[in-house]
């Protein structure tokens, strides 16, 4: 239960708590998911995948397959007419391996068929001959360049170093230590699906696809087409969740080609196994972090040492390096940094964008230090963050200066302020559900310690390092109605809750249509990055503010005011004088206006090879608190409450937001305590929902929140980005809950790695009793 | 492709020609009957997503031989109300911030008409526990046990509504 | 048609007889799990080989209480959810503990407890508590019936003793007169495998005390040592057992586990969490004891 009101609804305005247009057809199971489209004749496609991790292709004899009743196409390398490879920032990965596989599960052949079980069976019989090679398992053995080249373009998919103030200086207190983040799955519950429609004659191709970006794929998808970008049209179909996972291409390419070889339509879908192969992954990463202090616990200068493992293809590493390590101070003010870091490739799965871009990782490490500082320093979790809390024009270790609003002293008393569980160990009920364990009956509650953590994180917003990030939006009023246009991928985070309420608000409407979501608008950029509230949302409203300046200007011109003196006043039209007062529908009625607006946020820059420049654009902020009853013998964990104050800028959508925050602390929540991809040998071993564990509703326990609503100047409509930052410090917070629990059971804990695992927590030692 | 059956689904027979004897229920909803409100994210019981009643029981449709179930009523979200009339469930979902991509939610709407026919005022802990089967990865769950509830709720007021 | 779904025993039987090849089908969550992901070929795309259908067989969905005998007689058709709710919840306290830990309520409310057995996974939550309470299965074929011990019907990982053309009839669990309960280790809190499970039942009237480990070996492990060392130790007039009896009874249990390491977890931990388990049972039957 939330602390927050969510308000009641007069108009479907900024700050309402609106609901979403697509909810009723999403409860009636209307809404149609890429999974849903087909229809008859539509044939499937399917994808033949690479069992090792490292190995020479000698030979693809598809002949087989095609020998099978059903089968309508088979395709290999040799069929793309185009660039041969595709990729986020580098063109690194192909579009079917020809020569050397890469990763277990990297494409080779695709098939269309009339049936999903023609399709295994053509698969099934496809023969293709490998010299297995021995693959690049270890990151440490790229840094130290002792690995051979895996791929044409080296195996160093970026080294970037931060080197700030004096890194001679030292602390009175020094705190060290390495640590680990396993690779986490994004587990959309929506699977890779799509349909490829050709235009007769094969000109071109329309392509309905759950994506996070339809410009980016389709600019990918036409390259390897041989096509002009204009001849493939991108449709969004819906979309099933994305967090990260629908950035980079998966089956897009694949299915536009079997459709055009075929002029047929080809739709394909992954099943849950193969989507953990298709699809980017959070990075493992190993970083080593060390914390120099004054003896009142004020931060000098941190070292650190990453280093992630990017997998076989390079997709966003470099971005996602550049995050992590230029968040290696957190939240907090630090004078001086010397910081390392590297991406790597390996013939591990490939790696990308998660929620949270790089900063998970980072934060898990310094929030676990921030703890150890406070432990050496005697002060309290919340009073040694508050002390180093960074300010609005703090310099950064970047040499950047933070130019938003920086409420994160507030983030943190106000989540410290907020109500604990009001149930002791194992509740008031005796519900074997509240222990750790749960219907496993493995504690009482005699065995069980109650913990808690705190953990605080900064989180850029939007593009960096030089990108032109931008989104744009369309904005019609004809007789008081408004239709909205773009191409911003809803992907279950409500932008299409949003932009109506823009609308409503710059132009005194009620009715508000989207129209469909495609590339016959400009890039919106990515569903991604915490930006499009500021982004899309910016780009709406500067349409929507175009349309009411002619609006303005019509109404001014029929009766005779100055256009600027007219405002919108609810649903009406005024003048300064108030003379004038006419319904926006009366005044729109018979006319019509069409505006079309970029957004652009400020430039960035490059860092410099210290690892210097304004990179950034934008900051958000949170904190959160954990209260977690562990079994320590078993190493069994219950997370009982989270607590978070979130830096928000301003509220647009009350229930929105509170959405947002509980479903991010669900995704840290696993980080923190259960979701890994365990690969031995380069292998995946836990490819399904059985043994990758998402929390379910036992696990995932009450949030209790306060937004921290100070409006950001910098941002359109003041409010910053909410989706990542609730995934980020939950993480360290669940954990650092674990190991005060263990103090109190008298172990001393480590606890260095994510996810936390039973042998973690049972592996610590006793703590010498003096 | 040899399997022709019958299905009882949503209080009409449908017929099922030509299928391949190894088609789970799920797939057989969807891409033969055209009722597309199940959805499939593991195939493996794991998710909930495919959830629909068969003979009154709550079960996964992926885990349910398609030819298996003649004879036995079948109700899918389709069943649950008209299009566009949103049964209590279903409007609470909405109202509370239950949804948001919404893959997982209309095995959740069934899940959730399942446990308030049986167990008409739940307790949080119940509801947690009846609802374990129906993986969310948007939510985190909270905007959807406050569905539930408030439907519990407003359920016994409009019975206590009726009864005096 | 090559699904059949017989509406009673006789058919099921007789169908059984005349598809020698045919594939038992129950509430389907573990067969399904195959065929959906193409570890059990159907034939394709034509006929040949048969399922039967067993949910539809009304002697294989009841269950009745043999009260002269002390003891359960479970048709292999029931389901999870039917041995979680009283009255069977009473009966045999343990299996309905066991029960709420498999899958979801959508896998309970399909799952049987003959498919469960039938399958012989080494982390089948019914297996441990089956072999702790020496229950029997019953066969039948139409050659007729057999009984033997649950505990001789696994014999290893997925593989039991069940013959072509035969079928479980019935699982007959012993009614016990004292303490019972299953512990299951997990990573989650619900819907999971276990990591390891132990159970453990006493009777009080005879004076015996039975612990059966999951997960920790290829198949169910009962631990002789360990029960005649509790056996032993319990105060049987104050049902009460010292607590470093107890440990002592955790570390022999441990002892006659042998986990393998996985990607679910190592051997180590498994041996560890079973030794806690163990403990944690003897004292919740004999709680009088000082912990
Ligand atoms: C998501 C999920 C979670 C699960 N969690 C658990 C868990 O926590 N614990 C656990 O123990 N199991 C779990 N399982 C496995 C499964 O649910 C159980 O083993 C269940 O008891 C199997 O019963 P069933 O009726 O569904 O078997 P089916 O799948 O119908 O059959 C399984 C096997 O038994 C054979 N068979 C069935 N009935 C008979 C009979 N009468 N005579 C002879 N052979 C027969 C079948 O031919 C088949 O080989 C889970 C499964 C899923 C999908
Ligand atoms: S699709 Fe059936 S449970 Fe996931
Ligand atoms: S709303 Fe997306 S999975 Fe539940």
């Amino acid at each position: 239960m939330s602390a927050v009101d969510t308000g009641t609804r007069t108009r479907d305005v900024l700050g309402a708590s609106a609901l979403r247009p697509d909810g009723i057809a999403k409860v009636q199971g209307t809404f149609q998911f890429s999974s849903d489209l087909g229809g008859d004749g539509v044939l499937w496609g399917a994808t033949l995948r690479s069992p090792h991790p490292h190995a020479r292709i000698i030979r693809i004899d598809v002949s087989p397959a095609w020998k099978i009743a059903g089968v309508e196409s088979v395709i290999t390398a040799d069929d793309v007419p185009g660039q041969m490879t595709y990729g986020l920032i580098d063109q690194d990965q192909p579009v079917f391996a020809s020569d050397v596989v890469r990763f277990v599960g990297e494409p080779i052949a695709a098939v269309a068929a009339d049936h999903p079980e023609t399709c295994r069976r053509a698969l099934a019989a496809i023969v293709v001959e490998y010299e297995v090679l021995e693959p690049v398992l270890d990151p440490e053995a790229v840094v130290a360049g002792t690995a051979p080249a895996i791929h044409p373009n080296g195996n160093v998919l970026r080294h970037q170093r931060i080197l700030h103030g004096d890194p001679s200086v030292t602390g009175d207190i020094v705190v060290e230590a390495t640590y680990d983040i396993g690779m986490q799955d994004q587990a959309f519950l929506g699977l890779e699906a799509a349909l490829a429609i050709p235009d007769p004659g094969g000109g071109g191709v329309e392509l309905h696809i759950a994506t996070q970006w339809l410009h980016e794929d389709r600019k990918q998808i036409a390259d390897c087409l041989g096509m002009a970008p204009e001849q493939v049209r991108l449709v969004l179909a819906g979309v099933g969740g994305a967090f990260g996972a629908r950035e980079d291409i998966s089956l897009q390419v694949h299915t536009c080609l079997l459709a055009l070889r075929l002029g047929r339509p080809v739709r394909m879908h992954y099943s849950r196994a193969e989507s953990f192969l298709g699809h980017v992954h959070r990075h493992p990463a190993t970083i080593w972090m060390r914390h120099h202090a004054t003896a009142a616990g004020e931060i000098v200068k941190v070292e650190a040492r990453f280093v992630f493992d990017g997998g076989a293809y390079a997709s966003t590493s470099s971005a996602v390096l550049l995050n992590a390590i230029t968040h290696t101070q957190g939240p907090y003010r630090c004078p001086n940094a010397v910081v390392d870091g590297w991406a790597v490739r390996t013939n591990h799965l490939p790696c990308g964008a998660m929620r949270g871009f790089g900063v998970v990782q980072a934060c898990f490490a310094h929030e676990s230090q921030l703890d150890k500082l406070a432990e050496a320093c005697g002060l309290d979790p919340v009073e040694i963050r508050v002390r180093n809390v960074m300010h609005t024009g703090d310099r950064m270790i970047t040499g950047q200066v933070m130019q938003n609003v920086a409420p994160i002293e507030r983030c943190l008393r106000e989540t410290a302020a907020l109500p604990f569980p009001d149930e002791p160990v194992g509740g008031h009920d005796g519900d074997v559900m509240r222990l750790p364990g749960g219907a496993g009956r493995t504690a009482d509650v005699g065995h069980v310690y109650r913990g808690i953590g705190y953990a605080a994180a900064m989180k850029n917003l939007m593009y960096s390092e030089g990108f032109d990030d931008y989104s744009t939006a369309r904005c019609r009023l004809a007789d008081g109605v408004v239709t909205l246009k773009f191409a911003t991928a809803e992907v279950g985070q409500g932008f299409v809750t949003l932009a109506p309420q823009i609308a409503r608000d710059v132009l005194g409407v009620d009715e508000v249509v989207l129209d469909r979501i495609d590339t016959g608008v400009g890039s919106a950029g990515s569903s991604s990055a915490s930006r499009q509230t500021w982004m899309s949302g910016g780009a709406v409203n500067a349409a929507c503010i175009a349309v009411r300046d002619r609006l303005f200007e019509h109404v001014a011109a029929r009766h005779g005011v100055e256009a600027a003196s007219l405002r919108i006043d609810g649903i009406e039209i005024v003048d300064e004088s108030g003379a004038l007062r006419l319904s926006v529908a009366d005044a729109s009625a018979g006319v019509e206006f069409d505006e079309t607006r970029e957004y652009h946020h400020p430039p960035t820059e490059d860092l410099d090879e210290n690892g210097q420049g304004n990179c950034h654009t934008a900051f958000a902020f949170v904190a959160h608190r954990a209260v977690v009853d562990v079994d320590p013998d078993l190493g069994l964990v219950k997370v009982v409450q989270v607590a978070t104050a979130q830096d928000v800028g301003r509220v647009l959508n009350p229930l929105s937001v509170v959405g947002q925050v509980e479903g991010g602390i669900a995704q840290g929540l696993g980080l923190a305590v259960m979701e890994e991809i365990v690969q031995i040998d380069g292998r995946i071993r836990n490819a399904s929902f059985t043994d990758y564990l998402l929390p379910t509703m036992l696990d995932m326990p009450p949030v209790v929140m306060s937004f921290v609503e100070e409006p950001e100047p910098l941002a359109p409509l003041g409010a910053k980005g909410v989706g990542e930052p609730p995934t980020i410090s939950s993480t360290p917070a669940i954990v650092a809950a674990i190991r005060d629990a263990l103090r109190q059971a008298g172990r001393e804990p480590r606890l260095d790695r994510v996810p936390v695992r039973p042998i973690d927590i049972i592996g610590v030692h006793e703590r010498p009793r003096t | 492709m040899s399997e022709h059956y019958t299905l009882h689904v949503n209080g009409v027979e449908r017929a099922v020609q030509d299928a391949w004897v190894g088609e789970n229920l799920l797939y057989v909803l969807r891409e033969r009957l055209g009722l597309m409100a199940a959805k499939g994210a593991c195939e493996q019981g794991e998710c909930g997503s495919c959830s629909v009643l068969v003979g009154g029981n709550l079960v996964c449709s992926c885990l349910v031989l398609a030819a298996s179930a003649v004879g036995e009523p079948i109700v899918t979200v389709e069943g649950l109300a008209p299009p566009g009339a949103p049964s209590d469930v279903q409007q609470a979902f909405v109202d509370c911030g239950a949804v948001q991509c919404g893959f997982c939610t209309p095995g959740l709407i069934i899940a959730a008409h399942d446990l308030l026919d049986r167990t008409p005022e739940p307790t949080e802990m119940q509801i947690r526990e009846e609802l374990s089967g129906n993986v969310c990865r948007c939510t985190g769950y909270g905007r959807i046990i406050e569905a539930v509830q408030q439907v519990a709720v407003a359920r016994r007021t409009a019975d206590a509504g009726a009864a005096s | 048609m090559t699904v059949l779904v017989p509406t009673s025993l006789d058919e099921a039987i007789a169908g059984l007889a005349a598809n020698g090849g045919a594939t038992l089908l129950a509430g389907g969550t573990d067969l399904m799990v195959e065929v959906n992901e193409g570890h059990r070929h159907f034939p394709w795309p034509d006929d040949g080989a048969t399922i039967i259908a067993l949910h539809r067989v009304p002697e294989l969905a009841t269950w009745t209480y043999d009260v002269p005998a002390a003891t359960v007689v479970l048709g292999a058709g029931v389901t999870w959810a039917t041995i979680e709710q009283p009255p069977l919840r009473d009966l045999v306290p343990a299996l309905a503990e066991a029960a709420r830990t498999v899958g979801s309520p959508q896998i309970r409310n399909a799952g049987t407890v003959g498919g469960n057995l039938a399958t012989c996974s080494p982390a089948g939550d019914g297996l441990p508590v089956l072999a702790a309470l020496d229950a029997d299965v019953t066969l039948l074929s139409a050659g007729g019936r057999r009984t033997m011990p649950v505990r001789d019907f696994m014999l290893g990982v997925k593989r039991t003793a069940l013959q072509p053309g035969e079928l479980i009839e019935s699982i007959t669990v012993p009614v016990l007169q004292g303490w019972q309960g299953y512990s299951k280790v997990g990573v989650r809190n619900a819907m999971v495998i276990a990591t390891a499970s132990a159970c453990v039942a006493t009777d009080v009237p005879s004076r015996s005390i039975r612990i059966a480990l999951g997960s920790v070996a290829p198949t169910v492990v009962r631990c002789p040592v360990a029960e005649q060392f509790a056996v032993e130790r319990v105060d049987w007039d104050a049902l009460t057992v010292d607590a470093g009896d107890a440990v002592e009874f955790g570390r022999l249990a441990a002892a006659a586990s042998r986990p393998i390491d996985d990607h679910r977890s190592s051997a180590e931990y498994r041996r560890h969490a079973v030794a806690v388990m163990a403990q944690r049972l003897l004292q919740r039957a004999f709680p009088g004891g000082e912990r």
